[in-house]
């Protein structure tokens, strides 16, 4: 299709989308009205059932966490399929000079003081909020998943400061991965130890604590939180890293356009990163 | 119990990635994937069989109170738990199939694998429409990943950006529609949905949400005109995986439909017999499409993948009758063809593997030096083509007996008779060098080398690893229909497909005469059509229609563009078609 | 309002010419879908529903929408940077980012 047939057929449709989409919301409770039951029903037992004041973390971490899980397992199997598909490739591989990346350092500006001093003061405070985040899911609207983030950019503010070679270090990808495993499957594995015990898949076994938002209460939520924050500061740095090497392998004109570039004699077989 | 499908392959997915730098034990990673997706499978057959429960499993223990759930649930019926193990199964086999099938795989394969197969055991079993969206997410991002598992060349990059893009806008859609039924219902729980509905008028709330949650559906399904991305992807994922893709995934989508109709919004859209007449239309149309585009197809992989569009649309006309018969026989015949289908793309891959091609034109012949694979091959491809006792053909046959409408028979006949007649065209060309030696030219010979990074260079025999998956899905493709010709089968069969549809089953379904004439005559007509397209130089009558006929193959051309920006405009056009002709319907 | 965010999102990504560009287009579609969720659960004059300082029994929006919002937005991150690296390998495979250009497959 040409643009122009794309953009007449699209505005055909979506006009009768927007229709369709009219008819519907006609069918809606007006703005503010909503009906219930659902989140009513929460409302109503959430504070005693789990003794977590955060209801949004209730819902996610206890009532609804089996949809956590899976979302953790989509954030999982992202970044594993990152790795995978930015890996460097054989062509890439060969290309590589044998030095290693830190005598590069050299030729390229320096990063500005005026960048680097903030970002390396911020570093230390963006952790502790990124933890604090990720271990008060039961009280207040934090949890596993603002934390982790949180934990993730710490790490972003090393490499804008200028210092990729101590983002690297300090998340070397075997590590990440671990740590990726260990939040994801940790998570799965609570569930389990309820299914040990004879209850049902991710019951809430620990004991709920006494006071409603306090540390110790909300039984597994705040668990369940903790290795959420784990793995998704785990897959975040990840992610950033893996885009972060891309970017220096293709400033450093290391990458192979298209199979053609492959010597005909040699067998173009994927090989896996290090 | 019942949660184990889907965590167990969840654990070992984080333990194989924990475990990577043992990933030198290659030998490891295989037996954790064969064993996790067989132990799945077992769990997933025994639940199909368990009959002392009702079914219903909550997480995390919130049962419902007054009606109202708090929890998620899962809903587990033989229908579905059979879907899910033959996923499973499927799975294993693939899983024993890449034993010696890449070269080098990391554990990254074996990861995204499991992963996947969680998300289909999480969809099938799941009750909940949010939830379901979250394994179907899970499910579509394993998919995505793996057909881009070879990013070093063109066509896996471009496959999985379409793949992606298609139907991330159909998830999000999907979303939208559940956004908007919890907006009115204040409910995610499909059963709770679904009496909220009963108890209501039809309107446009609930008419319009039905059709956003299926376009997610759709377009994973491959029904005309949310298919476009279907042929890019299977064609350029590593041919293990295609075989869940076409024998599973697509079903899946079908699944999903299926469920969103009859547990949910069926009741509440009144004008059942309009609504399904509506689905029997795109389902034909879907068929004829893939059977056409089939037909013109000479990459193996890609002549496979629109041979499934041609099948998902024959389910869907199953799931469109509406009648538990046609329920039935669509799952049987999702059941025989996932074996055959899989066997298929499984051969595909001992071709690749061994003469390092899946060009049709260039293989001519070169297929010889592997007998064994070549009578697998041709088997599962009669299997396609409903030679009974394959469970394809009594599957078709009860379509067809539930359909009561000669036109709707002759015209699905008539799409397997094309699209298996392709597929056994193939089968003789390649392997038995049946026709006229084809002559080079420069789009074959381009096309002729590619995909060779996916597996290891051509070796002098087949190891037994991969032609013993192959055998074991083309006998399993005989046992289903085998199965499923028992009385007491069939019986049980139809009792949970009318279970599924919440409806009494009214007749039983028979082995009738007519089942197995029309199965010899579909099979006996694809053996004709791939004959003709293997000789049709010879026949003067099919060269003067040549001419006419390339014409209008460019025209197909300009639709399979390749281009994402049209794939989507193809979908929501469809949409709104759909969505006008239901409010007319509903209206 | 939200079906205007949806079919700006939809037009972006029918006539792109830039992989990104239409990826970040994917992302503005599923806005769409967190207005959506966080507008049906609304209730005029409800609080956030965190009752750590607050009576239990104060009026509260739908704690549930805002969960599935959370779950949502993880979903929407991981699928953006799957279809980002596909984008990244694109670019090397093709050398250019538009959609248009990308021509493994045609027909």
């Amino acid at each position: 299709m040409s643009q122009r047939q794309r953009l007449i057929l699209f505005s055909v449709a979506m006009a009768g989308l927007a229709a369709c989409f009219g008819w519907a919301a006609s069918g809606l409770p007006g703005f503010g009205n909503y009906p219930g039951p659902y989140g009513p029903v929460i409302l109503h037992d959430a504070v005693a059932q789990t003794r977590a004041t955060g209801v949004v973390s209730a819902v996610n971490f206890d009532y609804r966490g089996f949809d956590t899980l899976g979302e953790e397992f989509i954030l999982f199997t992202a970044a594993a399929g990152l790795s995978v598909v930015l890996r460097r490739l054989r062509g890439e591989r060969e290309r590589e000079p044998d030095r290693e990346p830190e005598t590069d350092n050299s030729n390229k500006p320096g990063t500005s003081a005026a960048v680097k001093v903030p970002a390396l003061l911020f570093t230390g405070p963006t952790v502790l909020i990124g933890w604090w985040l990720a271990s008060h899911a039961q009280a207040n609207p934090s949890g596993g998943f603002q934390g982790g983030v949180t934990l993730a950019s710490a790490l972003a503010l090393v490499y804008l400061a200028g210092e990729f070679i101590a983002f690297r270090r300090l998340s070397p990808v075997m590590l990440t991965d671990a740590v990726e495993a260990a939040g994801a499957g940790g998570f799965a594995v609570i569930g389990l130890i309820a299914l040990a015990m004879g209850l049902p898949y991710l019951d809430n076994f620990v004991p709920l604590g006494t006071i409603p938002g306090s540390v110790s209460s909300g039984g597994t939520i705040p668990l369940i939180s903790f290795f959420v924050g784990l793995e998704v500061a785990a897959a975040f740095t990840l992610i950033i890293g893996e885009f972060l090497e891309q970017t220096l392998l293709i400033r450093r004109g290391l990458w192979i356009t298209s199979r053609s570039s492959w010597s005909p004699g040699s067998s173009p077989s994927a090989c896996m990163g290090s | 119990m019942p949660s184990l499908p889907v965590v167990v392959p969840l654990i070992a997915a984080a333990l194989l990635l924990a475990a990577r730098p043992l990933a030198t034990y290659r030998r490891t990673l295989d037996l954790v994937a064969v064993g996790t997706s067989g132990a799945v499978a077992l769990i997933l057959g025994f639940l199909i069989f368990r009959t002392d429960h009702s079914g219903s499993y909550w997480f995390a223990g919130f049962h419902p109170a007054h009606g109202i759930a708090v929890g998620i649930e899962f809903t587990i019926g033989p229908l579905n738990a059979g879907l899910a193990c033959l996923g499973a199964t499927g799975m294993t086999a693939v899983m024993v199939f890449s034993w010696r099938y890449f070269t080098q795989v990391g554990t990254y394969f074996h990861v995204l694998m499991l992963t996947f197969l969680a998300g289909m055991t999480g969809f099938c079993l799941a009750g909940d429409v949010f939830d379901m969206f979250v394994w179907f997410e899970l499910m579509g991002v394993s998919a995505y990943a793996l057909t881009a598992y070879r990013p070093e060349e063109r066509g896996p990059v471009q496959g999985a950006l379409n793949f992606a893009i298609t139907n991330s806008v159909g998830a999000y859609l999907t979303l939208t529609g559940i956004a908007l039924i919890y907006g009115r219902t204040g409910a995610l729980n499909m059963a709770q949905i679904g009496a909220w509905v009963d108890r209501h008028p039809p309107s446009g709330l609930v008419t319009i949400s039905f059709l956003l949650i299926i376009t997610g559906l759709l377009v994973k399904s491959a029904i005309v005109p949310f298919h476009f991305w279907l042929a890019d992807a299977h064609a350029v994922a590593p041919t293990p995986v295609c075989v869940l893709f076409s024998g599973v995934m697509v079903e899946l989508g079908l699944y999903g439909i299926a469920r969103m109709y009859w547990s949910v919004f069926g009741p509440g859209l009144g004008h059942r017999a309009a609504v399904g007449h509506v689905f029997l239309a795109l389902g034909v149309l879907t068929a004829v499409v893939g059977a056409l585009y089939c037909f013109r197809e000479r990459h193996v992989k890609r002549l496979l993948a629109f041979s499934t569009i041609s099948h998902a649309g024959v389910f869907l006309a199953g799931f469109a009758l509406l009648s538990p018969l046609g329920l039935a026989g669509a799952a049987l015949y999702v059941a025989g063809h996932a074996f055959v289908k899989g066997a298929l793309f499984l051969g595909a891959g001992i071709v690749l593997h061994r003469l390092r091609s899946v060009n049709e034109t260039w293989l001519h012949g070169r297929g010889r030096k592997l007998p064994v694979t070549g009578v697998l091959f041709t088997a599962a491809a009669l299997g396609l083509a409903d030679l009974p006792p394959f469970g394809t053909f009594l599957g078709k046959g009860w379509i067809d007996d539930a359909a009561e409408a000669p036109a709707v028979t002759l015209i699905l006949l008539a799409c397997t008779i094309v699209s298996a007649g392709s597929v056994l065209r193939v089968a003789g060309g390649v392997f038995y060098g049946l026709g006229d030696p084809p002559r080079e030219d420069e789009r074959m010979a381009a096309e002729a080398n590619e995909e060779t990074g996916e597996t290891d260079t051509a070796r002098q025999r087949t190891p037994l690893s991969m032609l013993a998956p192959l055998a074991l899905l083309t006998v399993a493709g005989l046992a289903v229909g085998i199965t499923a010709m028992d009385p007491h089968a069939s019986d049980a069969l139809l009792a949970a497909a009318a279970q599924f549809q919440g409806q009494p089953a009214v007749k039983p379904a028979d082995v009738t005469v007519s089942s197995v004439v029309t199965g010899v005559a579909s099979a006996g007509g694809a053996v004709a059509v791939g004959l003709a397209g293997l000789y049709w130089r010879r026949l003067p009558v099919l060269r003067s229609l040549y001419e006419p006929g390339a014409r209008g193959l460019g025209l197909a051309d300009r639709f399979q563009s390749g281009v994402i920006n049209d794939y989507v405009t193809w979908a929501i056009a469809g949409l709104a078609c759909l969505g006008g002709v239901l409010a007319a319907i509903i209206r | 309002m939200v079906a205007w965010i949806l079919a700006v999102g939809l037009h972006g990504i029918v006539t792109s010419r830039d992989l990104i560009h239409q990826i970040i287009c994917l992302v503005v579609v599923q806005s769409s879908t967190y207005v959506l969720l966080l507008g049906v659960g609304y209730v005029t004059g409800g609080v956030a529903p965190y009752f750590y300082d607050i009576s239990q029994r104060a009026k509260a929006v739908d704690p549930v929408v805002q969960a599935l919002t959370l779950t949502d937005i993880v979903v929407e991150a991981a699928v953006t940077a799957l279809l980002l690296s596909f984008a990244v390998q694109a670019h090397k495979r093709f050398g250019t980012l538009d959609p248009h250009e990308l021509v493994e497959f045609r027909g």
